[in-house]
């Protein structure tokens, strides 16, 4: 009977086989999707049980961690709440976000950079610790942005940047419905913690979206200043005209006004004055006049059109298409049609014109401390294009402060007394009868500390009265902390 | 003829070699233990001479007896055993011990388990000299087998633990007949089959479809202990006990040894078929046996698993209506894939994660903590177990002996398959011990007491033939 002892020899071989393959599968092909899947919640444990470096904004800790002894893990826990929720993100059982998840190998001393410094506290048996992330954000500035949104969201969303326009460094992210993240960062209910985050995620409002940074709105007519750029950049002046009526007949409709009369009087109008009263009919000239090419090259050059950016947090491309068709053009001249672009954007556009005509590469992390306080990363500021020529930029400059200032400006609630603003209002149609409400600025005009970009969403009003009180009370915050 | 000659061992005795390889075993498992503790608790073992001089001392003590007592043992198997010994020890310390909970359980008592499974081991080496002895009484093995299945039937003996009725409670300590029971139906099974062989193997009966012949078909009074065996798995194990795991072994391998006894395809095919058949029967009767089958094909469904949303929101999920879910299975992978290839090192995973990780899934512990490679090593450990004790029945030379080394180290082979293919997923979860690994003394005493009668049965078959005193020419010696 050896025959069959050897069959059976190597079938039971054989099953040891199966087992064999089978773990190598599970522990070396499958371990990946293992470890990711969504009942695994191991690395909530693993990420836990270090301590991680705080994020810190004006010398405030605005995310820390605690150790709670019962547990034996690290809270982490967000002193101030919703004002920072977006930008800073949170770090909770679902994953990190924000800042936490684009600075996490620093926070949790994981990074290279911090590799000598942890082999020494290996050796010397004190217990590893994470960096700090210092950000750029200014507190007053970040206040003023939500407070003013809340108070002129009419339906509750909406976004405000505000970038320094010399440097790019960001000093306030906002974004309307916004959420606490100490309510879905909670580990001693982590229950709790995650149902808040589903019912947040499923929220038909978005509140865990930055539409600072990632929802692209049509950027109505603040979208003229690109316009009138692009005018000026090819051989014409702020003082320049082109016919203004009422309405121009485009294709098979016309575009007209939103006051409904001419610009001015029924003459050919000053690209100054156009801005100043936000004329349609003369930007759509305009538009019409330059042609595709100058215009889709002049938006590209004010960040348009350049891919996703990282401040370090993604950053949704804005685009300007190229637009041969002159009726389309048109519309894209007073900032509508094929036009999307994210309100860190439009602050790019003000920032360009606020800074000579350079625009600095936005970024919200100011520098990386090591546990004992040392330096380990800090950012310099670097040019992200030249969008126009200096000129340009002072010839716009003008035409924007009579938005705030001039008899007929458009953005009079955007003006701060004692202080000259430089603004461009936006209303900006959605299609379905709903408009967007826009103000760009920056102040003082004469040597800019802040660049502004507000949209309400679906206000149905007019930017001058929803978004300029807005970015007046973000430009006053910034100005009066310096 | 040529077969004979192939198969036989050369008469050597190996002693030295076992001994090197037993001093590392043992060392692995000491070395086990100190990385577990210096990794978690930052200090070497607190009784790292303790558990050294005892494990140690009695393993070499099974050496030294095993050179008195079976000289020409095969030297692989008491280094392998100790060694998937050891390592289990030094898990159920990293488990218990390291964290300082031994409410579930401590390698302290597997240690003691182990010493008092050393002493039968060497009662058994020690006094079954001939292990065809055993062939004498095979009628009263069957019963004695039938018997210690039955136990825990018995009201206020038996004891339910995690569903399954399979433990009998002794007052200070709780046995599970059934590791007994399997070892003395394998001998029972040897006896039976040696003496029916012929009528088994040879009477059958065509089965036709028009004039082709499928199949060869034993004579139904021959498939009677086949039927009986069959009937007893499946009604008395699955359904009045729930215990899937063991009724799968036995069936397994009394399918194996009617396959070695009998060289038919036929027998197989019948079993499988009645096996499978039952199976798909029985599906929709027993809630068990359902349970694990859902459990094991859709274990990763969120209805199946049991998430916090399921459980809060939902009355008739799965999970909430069996009152089973895939938990401990998931939450196994989980830490077979946190291991990886290399594993987090011993005492750097977190194996507690695994709801009653000390029992079947002490493998996911292993898988964690000493990864892929760690595994690769358990189970070549296995399957050479299981590949010498089919070398000594292919060098032994009595029928009988040849049936009983084939079926213990299937036995073995198929164990491990049934608990390990249950944890990593092969297979549906039916709960057995992966052998001289698994917490418990019932499960550590039978894997001794079958690898006592793999060393007997090598000693046996290597030893060489008696010399004559004088050369009487054709006069032949026996051995009694």
């Amino acid at each position: 009977m050896n025959k069959p002892i050897r069959r059976l020899a190597v079938f039971s071989l054989a099953l040891f086989g199966v087992l064999l393959l089978n773990t190598t599968w599970i522990q070396a092909f499958q371990a990946d999707w293992l470890r990711e899947h969504e009942f695994n919640r191991r690395d909530v444990a693993e990420r836990t049980s270090l301590p991680r470096g705080p994020i810190v904004v004006a010398n405030e800790q605005i995310a820390t961690s605690t150790f709670v002894e019962d547990g034996e893990y690290y809270q982490r826990d967000y002193p101030e709440g919703e004002l920072y929720a977006h930008p800073v993100g949170v770090f909770n059982p679902m994953g990190n976000f924000g800042i936490e998840q684009t600075h996490n190998s620093y926070l949790d001393g994981s990074d290279e950079s911090l590799m000598v410094r942890n082999f020494l506290d290996m050796l010397t048996g004190t217990d590893p610790q994470g960096a700090s992330v210092v950000l750029t954000l200014n507190p007053a500035a970040q206040q003023a942005a939500l407070d003013g949104l809340r108070a002129n969201a009419t339906n509750g969303r909406g976004a405000a940047v505000a970038l320094d326009p010399k440097t790019g460094a960001i000093l306030a992210a906002a974004s309307i419905p916004t959420y606490d993240p100490n309510s879905v960062a909670d580990l001693s209910d982590v229950n709790t913690s995650v149902e808040n985050w589903n019912k947040l995620a499923d929220d038909e409002n978005q509140p865990l979206l930055n539409r600072a940074f990632n929802e692209l709105y049509p950027p109505g007519s603040t979208f003229k200043i690109v316009t009138a750029a692009t005018a000026l950049e090819n051989g014409h002046t702020i003082e320049s005209t082109i016919d203004a009526p009422a309405a121009i007949p485009l294709g098979g409709s016309s575009l007209p006004n939103a006051f409904g009369g001419p610009c001015n009087g029924g003459a050919p109008d000053s690209i100054a004055h156009s801005i100043e009263i936000s004329c349609n009919t003369s930007m759509a000239n305009w538009a019409i006049e330059l042609g595709a090419e100058a215009l889709h090259e002049q938006a590209s050059a004010f960040g348009f059109n350049s891919g996703p950016m990282n401040v370090p947090l993604p950053v949704t491309e804005s685009s300007a298409p190229l637009e041969p068709d002159d009726n389309l053009r048109a519309q894209m001249g007073i900032g509508q049609g094929q036009l999307q672009a994210t309100p860190l954007q439009m602050a790019m556009v003000a920032a360009a014109v606020a800074n000579d005509g350079t625009i600095m590469q936005p970024y919200l992390v100011q520098e990386i401390l090591g546990p004992d306080m040392s330096e380990i990363e800090s950012t310099t500021p670097q040019v992200f294009s030249e969008a126009i020529s200096a000129d340009t930029a002072e010839q716009l400059t003008q035409a924007m402060i009579l938005v705030t200032e001039g008899a007929e400006g458009s953005g009079k609630s955007g003006a701060i007394p004692g202080i000259q603003v430089a603004g461009k209002t936006g209303t900006a149609e959605v299609g379905d009868g709903d408009t967007h409400n826009w103000f760009i600025s920056f102040a003082p005009a004469d040597d800019p500390q802040v660049a502004v970009a507000v949209v309400i969403e679906r206000g149905n009003a007019s930017g001058g009265t929803l978004a300029a009180p807005v970015a007046k009370a973000i430009m006053e915050a910034v100005i009066n902390s310096e | 003829m040529s077969e004979a000659l192939s198969t036989a061992l050369p008469p050597v005795k190996r002693r030295n070699a076992e001994l090197v390889m037993l001093v590392f075993a043992i060392g692995i498992t000491l070395f086990a233990m100190v990385e577990a503790s210096l990794t978690r608790n930052g200090e070497m073992p607190p009784n790292l001479f303790l558990y050294g001089g005892l494990f140690g001392g009695l393993s070499l003590l099974a050496h030294v007896f095993i050179r008195f007592f079976a000289p020409y043992a095969d030297p692989l198997l008491l280094p392998l055993a100790t060694m998937l010994n050891g390592l289990g020890i030094a898990m159920l310390w990293r488990l218990f011990e390291a964290t300082g909970d031994t409410s579930r359980g401590s390698a302290m008592d597997q240690l003691i388990l182990t010493a008092g499974s050393l002493v039968v081991f060497a009662a058994i080496v020690f006094f079954l000299k001939e292990p065809r002895v055993l062939q004498r009484y095979p009628y009263i093995t069957a019963l004695s087998a039938v018997l210690l299945l039955l136990l825990p039937l018995i009201p206020g003996l038996g004891m339910t633990i995690n569903g399954a009725r399979q433990w009998i409670n002794l007052g200070v300590t709780s046995l599970q007949p059934s590791e007994f029971a399997k070892i003395a139906l394998v001998i029972f099974l040897s006896g039976y089959m040696v003496t029916k062989r012929d009528v088994l193997s040879l009477v059958s009966r065509p089965l036709k479809i028009g004039p082709i012949k499928v199949l060869e078909l034993p004579r139904m009074r021959d498939t009677a202990p086949m039927a009986v065996m069959w009937g007893f798995c499946i009604i008395v194990l699955v359904i009045l006990m729930n215990d899937l795991g063991t009724s799968l072994l036995l069936f397994g391998t009394f399918l194996a040894m009617i396959y070695v006894a009998t060289q038919r395809s036929s027998w197989i095919i019948l079993g499988l078929s009645a096996f499978f058949g039952a199976c798909a029967l029985l599906y929709p009767f027993v809630p068990h046996f359902r349970t694990r089958v859902i459990t094991w094909l859709d274990a990763f469904n969120p209805e199946v698993y049991c998430t916090d949303e399921i459980l809060n929101n939902s009355t008739d999920a799965f999970c909430v209506q069996a009152g089973q879910n895939s938990q401990q299975l998931v939450q196994g992978l989980f830490a077979m894939g946190e291991g990886g290839i290399l594993g987090a090192g011993l005492g750097g995973g977190k194996p507690g994660n695994v709801p009653e990780v000390q029992n079947d899934f002490i493998f996911s512990a292993f898988g964690e903590e000493l990864g892929l490679t760690g595994l690769m090593v358990m189970l070549f450990a296995l399957a050479l177990l299981a590949q010498r004790g089919m070398r000594i029945a292919l060098a032994s030379r009595e029928l009988f002996v040849k049936m009983f080394a084939s079926g213990i180290s299937f036995l073995i082979a198929f164990q491990s398959f049934v608990v390990i293919g249950g944890v990593t997923r092969v297979i549906p979860m039916t709960g057995a011990t992966i052998p001289f690994v698994a917490k418990g003394g019932s499960a550590l005493l039978s894997s001794w007491i079958m690898l006592a009668l793999l060393i007997r049965m090598s000693n046996n078959a290597r030893k060489p033939a008696p010399v004559a005193i004088q050369d009487e020419g054709a006069t032949q010696v026996i051995s009694r």
